[in-house]
Formats: C-alpha cells, sequence, structure tokens
C-alpha cells in the first residue's frame, strides 16, 4: 500500500505571545514544530504500514528550512519524504497550496491513501485537505477518528460529527484527513533519529512538477490579506467580594438571579 | 500582489520585522528583506515609518467576468430534515450584506424532503429559496453536494456565498472551492463589506486565535467563506415573508457518490447539545484530577446545561475530544458560559468569546479568564462549586 502523508512545519502558536505595547506577535524563541495534527497523520500511516505493509511518504511544501520537520517524520519511522520548494509557491493560500501539493502527489505516481492532519494550528483553515483531493479527482473523508478496515477497493473509517461518529466507508484511492484522538503518536527513537539524519530529503522546485505557473503562490491565490491586528478583549467585570467560597458563591447566585439566569 | 522593501528609502529601524505575523522579515546589510514566507498581509505597509513598504500590483489572469455574478447565497445546512442553527444565523448576517450591496439573499435547500423548511427560511430573511431535493441527498455526502452546490453556482452565478463552519461545512466549502477555482475564507468571526472595495471583507482568527486576519477575494467569484456557528444571532421570524422558490433537478447520478454511511453513532445528551445549548459548564486543569469533573457535571445538571471542557482536560484524556470549546475544539455562544479551573489561554477564549455572560471561577486572580469574564469568584474550584450547587440548589426550591 502506498501511503503519502502532508504535513507542514508550523510555528508553535501555543508558545506565541503578543507584545502588549505593539500590538504585534512575538516570534522570538517560538519554536517551530511539525504541526500536531499532522503527527497524527503520520501516526496513522506508520500503523496501517505496520498492518498491511507498504511505503510511506512524506510531503511538504515550504522553505528549506522545512526540513527539519520532514527529518523529524522520518525519524518516526516513514520511508521517505519530499520537500515542495521554490519562490514561486511562496505567499500561496490554501487553493495554491493544495496546486503545489496535488502536483507533487501526481509526480509520486500510484497512491493508494493520502492522509493530512484535519488543520494546521497557524492557519487552522482545514481547507489544503479536501482541495488537494478535489484536484486529483479522489473521495475523501475528513475529521477522521478510526480507521477500521482497509482492502484494494474500500476504506472503512470513523468521522467525528456534531452529535457523535458517522461509520463511512469510502473507495480507494482516498483521501482522510485525521483528527487528534486517532492515536498517540510515537516518539523518534535513537535509531530512527540516526538514520533520518543519513536519508536524502529530495528538494521539488517548480520546475520538476508538472504545474499551471499561474496557479502558484500570490498570484495563484483568490484571497488576499488584507489587515492584522489584535482581538480585542472585553472590559474587567466583577469579581465577588467574600471571606469564604460559599459567601462568594451566594454572592454569585444572587447576581444571576438579579440577571433572570436563574 | 507581492509587497516589496525600497532598499533606497529602508532606514533599518526593524519596526516591519516585529511586526510581521509570519517572521517574514530579515534584515540583510542592515535593510530589511522581505522573504518567502510573506503572504502580502502588509502589516510591514502600516508600521514603516518612512514609508519605504509598497505592494507591487501584479497582472492576474482571470478571465472571470465579475458582473455576471449577483446576490448572497445562505447554504442551510440540515441534518434528517432538521436545519441547523448556524443556517439560520447566517441569514440573518447574509441580509445585512445583501441590503448593502443592493442584491437579494437566496437560501440553498439541498436535501431529502426539506421543502418543509422552506417558510423558516423565508421567515428568517431569504428573498429566494433555490431547493434541490432526492433521496441521494438523505445523509450528507462531499460528493454528491459538492456537485449539486457547484452546479447551482455555474447556473445562477452568486456573488457571495455564506456556509456554516460545522464539520460538513467546512468538508463542503474547499471541496466546493476547489472544482470552482475561486476563494474561501475558513472559519469566520466576522463580516462587513470593505468600503473601499466593496468587496465581502472576512474577518477570523489564525495563530491559535492570537491575531485577527481581515480576508478579502477580489478578482474570484463566489466570494466564499464559512463561517462559525454561535458568533450571529438569529433574527427573529416573520412569517408573513415569502419569496420564489426555484426547484432545480438534480445532477447526482448514485455511482457519483464514492462514500457510502454505513452508521451513525451518537454520543451522550450533553455533547450533542454542546454548540445549541444557552447555558454550558465548562472544566479545566484547576480540577486537578479527572473524579472531579463529576462536580462539573452536577453544575451542569442544575442549571439544565451542556457539558464542555478545555484541551487540558481532552489532552489529559479526561474528556472525550467532542467535549472540547476553544480554537481547535468547537465554538460556542451560549448565553451563560462557566469557566471552572480555566486558566483562558486565547486557544479557549477562541471558542467561547461570543458567549453573553461568561463566569470564571479560579484560584489564580491573574488568571487571564478573569480578563473577559462578567463575574468572577477567585478560589478552589473543588470549594466554589459545591457552595453553588448547594445555593442555585437553594434557589430553586424556594422559587
Amino acid at each position: 500500500m502506498d501511503i503519502v502523508v502532508c504535513v507542514k512545519q508550523v510555528p508553535d502558536t501555543t508558545e506565541v505571545k503578543i507584545d502588549p505595547e505593539t500590538n504585534t506577535l512575538i516570534r522570538q524563541g517560538v519554536p517551530s514544530i511539525v504541526n500536531p495534527f499532522d503527527k497524527n497523520a503520520v501516526e496513522a500511516a506508520l500503523q496501517l504500514r505496520e498492518k498491511y505493509g507498504g511505503k510511506v511518504t512524506i510531503l511538504s511544501m515550504g522553505p528549506l528550512q522545512s526540513k527539519e520537520a520532514l527529518k523529524e517524520c522520518l525519524a518516526m519511522g516513514a520511508d521517505e519524504a519530499i520537500l515542495l520548494s521554490d519562490r514561486a509557491f511562496g505567499g500561496s493560500d490554501t487553493l495554491a497550496t493544495s496546486h503545489a501539493l496535488a502536483a507533487g502527489l501526481r509526480k509520486m505516481g500510484k497512491v493508494d491513501i493520502i492522509l493530512c492532519g484535519k488543520q494546521a494550528i497557524d492557519g487552522d483553515t482545514a481547507q489544503v485537505g479536501p482541495e488537494i483531493a478535489e484536484h486529483l479527482g479522489i473521495a475523501q473523508v475528513t475529521y477522521v477518528s478510526k480507521i477500521t478496515a482497509v482492502d484494494e477497493q474500500v476504506i472503512r473509517v470513523e468521522r467525528e460529527h456534531e452529535e457523535g461518529y458517522e461509520v463511512i466507508e469510502a473507495q480507494m484511492p482516498v483521501l482522510l484527513t485525521v483528527v487528534k484522538s486517532i492515536n498517540e503518536p510515537r516518539y523518534p527513537t535513537v535509531k530512527g533519529t540516526m538514520k533520518a539524519n543519513r536519508k536524502e530529503i529530495p528538494i521539488w522546485t517548480v520546475d520538476d512538477v508538472e504545474v499551471d505557473r499561474d496557479a502558484l503562490g500570490l498570484k495563484g491565490s483568490p484571497t488576499q490579506v488584507r489587515r492584522i491586528f489584535t482581538p480585542e478583549r472585553r472590559v474587567q467585570g466583577e469579581i465577588m467580594q467574600a471571606d469564604t467560597a460559599r459567601e462568594a458563591a451566594a454572592l454569585l447566585v444572587k447576581r444571576l438571579v438579579d440577571v433572570k439566569i436563574i | 500582489m507581492a509587497v516589496k522593501v525600497n532598499p533606497e528609502e529602508c532606514i533599518g529601524c526593524t519596526a516591519c520585522v516585529s511586526a510581521c505575523p509570519f517572521g517574514a522579515i530579515v534584515m540583510e546589510d542592515g535593510k530589511a528583506l522581505i522573504t518567502d514566507a510573506c503572504t502580502a498581509c502588509g502589516a510591514c505597509i502600516d508600521v514603516c515609518p518612512v514609508g519605504a513598504i509598497h505592494r507591487e500590483v501584479e497582472e492576474k489572469n482571470v478571465s472571470m467576468n465579475k458582473d455576471e455574478f449577483k446576490g448572497v447565497w445562505v447554504y442551510i445546512e440540515q441534518v434528517g430534515g432538521q436545519a441547523r442553527n448556524v443556517g439560520y444565523e447566517l441569514l440573518n448576517e447574509g441580509r445585512k450584506l445583501a441590503d448593502a450591496m443592493g442584491q437579494e439573499l437566496a437560501g440553498i435547500l439541498i436535501g431529502d424532503n426539506v421543502d418543509q423548511l422552506t417558510k423558516e427560511v423565508f421567515a428568517r430573511g431569504a428573498d429566494t429559496i433555490y431547493l434541490v431535493e432526492g433521496k441521494e441527498f438523505s445523509h450528507y455526502s462531499t460528493d454528491a453536494y459538492t456537485i449539486t452546490l457547484t452546479d447551482l453556482i455555474h447556473t445562477y452565478k452568486p456573488a457571495v456565498i455564506l456556509m456554516g463552519a460545522t464539520n460538513d461545512g467546512r468538508d463542503l466549502g474547499p471541496r466546493v472551492a476547489g472544482r470552482v477555482g475561486t476563494g474561501l475564507t475558513a472559519d469566520c468571526t466576522n463580516l462587513g463589506i470593505d468600503p473601499a472595495t466593496g468587496l465581502v471583507a472576512w474577518t477570523r482568527p489564525a495563530f491559535g486565535g492570537n491575531i485577527m486576519a481581515t480576508i478579502l477575494c477580489p478578482d474570484h467569484r463566489p466570494q466564499m467563506g464559512t463561517i462559525r456557528p454561535n458568533v450571529f444571532k438569529r433574527s427573529a421570524p416573520d412569517y408573513s415573508r415569502t419569496g420564489e422558490i426555484i426547484r432545480v433537478d438534480s445532477k447526482v447520478k448514485m455511482t457519483d457518490i464514492r462514500t457510502k454511511l454505513l452508521e451513525i453513532i451518537r454520543e451522550g445528551v450533553a455533547s450533542a447539545n454542546l454548540e445549541e445549548a444557552e447555558i454550558i459548564v465548562s472544566g479545566g486543569r484547576g480540577l486537578s484530577k479527572p473524579e472531579s469533573f463529576a462536580l462539573i457535571e452536577e453544575l451542569a445538571e442544575v442549571l439544565g446545561g451542556a457539558v464542555g471542557a478545555s484541551r487540558a482536560v481532552v489532552d489529559a484524556g479526561w474528556k472525550p475530544a467532542l467535549y472540547q470549546v476553544g480554537q481547535t475544539g468547537k465554538t460556542v455562544g451560549p448565553k451563560v458560559y462557566f469557566a471552572c479551573g480555566i486558566s483562558g489561554a486565547i486557544q479557549h477564549v477562541a471558542g467561547m468569546s461570543s458567549s453573553d455572560i461568561v463566569i470564571a471561577i479560579n484560584k489564580d486572580p491573574e488568571a487571564p479568564i478573569f480578563k473577559i469574564a462578567n463575574y468572577g469568584i477567585v478560589g478552589d474550584v473543588m470549594e466554589v462549586i459545591p457552595a453553588l450547587i448547594d445555593e442555585i440548589k437553594k434557589v430553586k426550591t424556594a422559587g
């Protein structure tokens, strides 16, 4: 089984802070990591390989430093990793990004399953996966929390939904986006890390793939960021002033009765 | 529209370097240099004290005749013939956009036996309804719904499409945008009209809710976006409103549908109600141990509310992911939100900041949650919640 996992290197947004004076993001010292949901996708791919055999390839698009993220995925146990990197890809929105990744996937030839994290934690769009599936003309299932069975024709998965779970059977080849609860990503072993360090990571530029250049980068991005700002926060409310928890609770309940909540 | 620095004018002050949300500007030989990570957001243009940074207008090869595209559409998501609230919330907001643009507002209804919803869709503000019905739509499937919505777009050419940022909405939106070849802005929390261009200004949180970005789709149509449930209110229904129903035949063949829904497993009632709940009681790390979560459940029960959880609690495995409120979990907008032992990290706030009233209980008086709380108690949740449950019970039995 040929499995490709699309990953993104992202700043660890849980470590990002706002400078209160300038109202801008403080990026200094913020580590670059493999998007956490993508690690779940890598783990899902490795588990599929363990069960059904085959090969796991990691594909990413980004600047050259994204190689670090790919190395981490190799250290987890992936077989190969490829980086799409070129100035022509810079400034891409989700649609342009999906065109570049789809072009990379087409170059790889036969792929049975494409796995993506449900979204990246820097952009939180959750759009690149479905857009790749669309360009490749294959089935998709998003928010997958369990892969229960796979054969050559179909894959059976559970999909997270607002009210619970759906059990879905999809025709292969398929693109799945996975949620965190699907698994617990393994840590790279020392042996895996050493192996990953020796591994060559091919860089594909825009000339290495077949793609319409007008569909890439800023030029191929229908959406444009017009303005970036820090969100407003509400004004301070009332803290219950009391000596004991019981008094504070009584005071709060009185307020809630006053405003007709209770 | 690439952003460029004029090195002649750059004074090397580095103001743009720290202003760039994407870390895309570096200093080279004492001058600012914009790297590939640039998304052309223009944050640097605003902060440059000498006006050395500017936007370069680039030719786009877009053959689309934008003037052909008219009207604001709201996709009415339904499950088993029941419309989700988000569709009605978006009709209310879409009405404002349509009026500002001087265009009409349409509801898009795709489903099996959904014509009983048309009355409500008109009452909530639609002028027109595009209705596509058939057995193939009895459950959501990416393929059937994508084919149908794409067909409607190609035939009737709307200028704007609003969809709920639900799991199905975020499955369908990108698939349709990819097929049509247009821009889609994900997970918006605010909408407006950009005064300079007349385009829809889509505003959304990014970087885990740390920043907001306003996004435009200038050259492609329709302008599409998914909008979080619960950030807009529904209007009061006006049942005297009527309009034109345009029935469109389904073009879907059963063989087009490559996925099959075998079974629906429903979780507990509390989780099902989270997005529609009027009162939510959420617990966080301040509870110290998983067993203490029973207190949260008890408080929710006496208030008749639903139970939520912070990411820390879900990550620790105390609660399934379905309960998670926040940027990567659910977005909620109840009348009352109780944050118990939740510090109020920006990722959590991003998922509940549209709540009408926020009540925070935390032993750390400096916890950021108090900054957005209407009422707060500084104290140990393990002491405060049992007291609160008692007091509420007293009031309820007395009343």
